[in-house]
């Protein structure tokens, strides 16, 4: 077999490889740049539209009161500041909660169907979220706290429980995994029902959060999560490298010196923490975390060190997308955003369920 | 160096093999040959420490395997596994790349350093001209190179290789097999693989350990374990020894 010869020229090529990182700060500048523009579009949109130029004047002149100011409304920074801007903040961080706990989940059950909605993790987060609140736990001492902590470990009970069930000696076929999904995430919702329908009229206004209605409003959701989610999302990115191990296999990654089931626990709690976290404060919300990593793995491949963070800021445009597209379809009506993601992200599911045998971009 | 010492190892309780000892020295290429379900592939994978072995019954450079961090297993022994499952769309190079997983933490990201590990290691494997090439459009023997460079690229002193010339036919079979004893011969890796064919056994192999009934049957040079009197009984079938015309070595026939 001819040795190949050293070419100084080709290795540093390798090294460095130009092409690539230039493409892939494209991909970046994309998402971040799609991400704003609907970001911006969500603030403008609504009952009383802004039009984009008194936007950024109004954007800038509570920052800095002066001559700028001048024409804007008070009503108007008003509305922008206590209505607008937590609402499109709220939905921006959960779409890149569901949209990364997914991408994380796909690669840790290296299965191309799996997203805290369909496994279940959803309705289970939703459960402990609801038991809180049936125990008026938000008024005890631990606080806004309470209703994600209980999230969380719904979630991970969930989730614990669906992959005893799932795992089919050491592998965890899609088809197992979405059936233990269904089951449990049934008999969640179920249990999460019979709270709702037994307890006293203050739940009411949770069966609207179910359904991913955004009725909290303010900045106080925001803020109470914002810790979670930064802290989450930043280790799920930082994780991808013992991501890309696993989609090895467990024996492989064992063998190249991974502590395999350490990355596994610690990928699990964090997603589940992360997706429990957007459960608590949106509702369930199905499908971005599906969807989003799926066409990111088609535009930007498979590399989880970018496919995490690039569907983190994926998953907040989408979601951002549904969201103007629930309140401008049926304006004034609002539809639940878990509705329009539903029956857009339906359909692409059972498309992939389809095609699963041949996924090549897998 | 690669020692067995008395080890017993199964799946679940119950052994497989007992009381295998065996050493590969540094140089050294070490066959593994039986019939099927004898318990080959469990060899390599109690070496490796995948399977629960007694304390001290398997070491790598005086190291007990059972008792290394994950890390220091996968700086000590690469393995290059039957039918390796391999996500296809990630490239070549990135594949080899992986074989620095030892080297950083979790957190850790691959430096310029590892790139030139990864891509000096392809050289030794003549792959580099697959680097941007996905693996899973690569044949069967580019497979099996670039995973060979992957575990260059790991700098373990121990390599295991379970199989690698199952599915690939004669002219891979030849060239992984070459790669493979030049790379025991020149990097002094200490080399432990399962083979079928006990024709590239005769002409590769510096020894040979032959399993039968749950422990070695015959261990060493190739015209020892390779004849009629020692393999009929193990394959149970009428076996003929003869010369390869051109190697001169051992060439076994039904």
């Amino acid at each position: 077999m001819a040795r190949s010869s050293t070419d100084p020229l080709t290795l540093s090529a390798a090294i460095a490889r130009p092409a690539r990182r230039l493409r892939q700060a494209a991909d970046w500048a994309w998402a971040a740049g799609a991400l704003l523009l609907l970001a911006g579009l969500s603030v403008a949109l609504g009952t009383v539209p802004i039009p984009p130029g008194m936007l950024i004047r109004a954007l800038v002149a509570a920052l800095f009161p002066g001559p700028l100011s001048a024409g804007v409304p008070e009503t108007l920074t008003t509305i922008l500041y206590q209505i607008r801007l937590p609402h499109t903040a709220l939905i921006a961080l959960t779409g890149m909660a569901l949209a990364g706990s997914g991408a994380a989940y796909q690669g840790l059950f290296r299965n191309p169907l799996a997203d805290p909605y369909i496994i279940g993790v959803a309705s289970g987060a939703g459960l402990g979220a609801v038991v809180a609140m049936a125990l008026h736990w938000p008024t005890s001492l631990l606080g806004t706290a309470a209703i994600p902590l209980a999230a969380f470990v719904g979630a991970m009970v969930t989730v614990g429980a669906v992959v005893q069930i799932a795992r089919v000696s050491h592998a965890m076929p899609a088809t197992t995994l979405i059936l233990a999904g269904v089951g449990i995430g049934s008999f969640m919702s179920a249990a999460t029902s019979l709270i709702l329908m037994t307890s006293s009229d203050q739940l009411h206004r949770a069966i609207g959060w179910m359904l991913g209605g955004f009725s909290l409003g303010g900045w106080k959701p925001v803020l109470a999560s914002l810790p979670y989610l930064v802290v989450g999302l930043s280790l799920l990115s930082l994780l991808g490298g013992p991501l890309n191990v696993l989609q090895f296999g467990d024996e492989q990654a064992l063998q190249l010196g991974l502590d395999v089931e350490r990355v596994k626990l610690v990928v699990v709690v964090v997603a589940s923490l992360v997706a429990a976290t957007a459960v608590a404060f949106s509702g369930i919300i199905g499908f971005v975390g599906l969807v989003v990593p799926h066409i990111g793995r088609l535009l930007w491949g498979t590399d989880y060190r970018r496919l995490i963070p690039l569907a983190v800021l994926g998953g907040g445009a989408a979601l951002l997308a549904a969201d103007i597209l629930a309140r401008t379809l049926l304006a004034p009506r609002v539809i639940p955003v878990g509705i329009v993601t539903a029956i857009l992200g339906a359909p692409f599911f059972l498309w992939l369920l389809r095609r699963a045998k041949g996924l090549r971009h897998w | 160096m690669l020692r067995l010492t008395r080890a017993t190892f199964g799946y679940g309780g119950r052994p497989i093999l007992q009381g295998v000892s065996l050493q590969v020295r540094p140089g050294e290429l070490v066959a593994v040959v039986g019939p099927n379900g004898v318990g080959k592939s469990t060899l390599v994978k109690a070496c490796c420490g995948l399977l629960k072995t007694a304390p001290g019954a398997v070491t790598i450079d005086g190291q007990d395997v059972s008792k290394m961090r994950p890390r220091d297993r996968g700086r000590g022994v690469a393995v290059i596994p039957q039918a390796a499952s391999l996500p296809e769309a990630f490239p070549a190079m990135d594949v080899v790349v992986l074989g620095r997983t030892p080297y950083h933490g979790w957190l850790g990201r691959e430096s310029g350093q590892d790139r030139t590990i990864a891509w000096r290691a392809m050289e030794r494997t003549s792959t580099t001209h697959l680097a941007e090439r996905t693996i899973g459009e690569l044949s069967g023997g580019e497979q099996q190179r670039v995973l060979i460079a992957r575990a260059l690229a790991q700098a373990a002193r121990v390599l295991l290789l379970d199989e690698p010339t199952a599915h690939l036919d004669l002219r891979f079979q030849d060239e992984v097999l070459r790669l493979v004893r030049s790379l025991a011969t020149e990097e002094r890796l200490a080399v432990l693989l399962t083979l079928h064919d006990l024709n590239l056994v005769g002409r590769f192999a510096d020894r040979v350990i032959l399993l039968s009934n749950g422990s070695i049957c015959k261990q060493g040079v190739p015209s020892e374990v390779l004849t009629p009197a020692v393999l009929a009984p193990v394959y149970g079938i009428e076996i003929h020894v003869t010369r390869h015309p051109i190697h001169g070595t051992p060439l076994v026939l039904a």
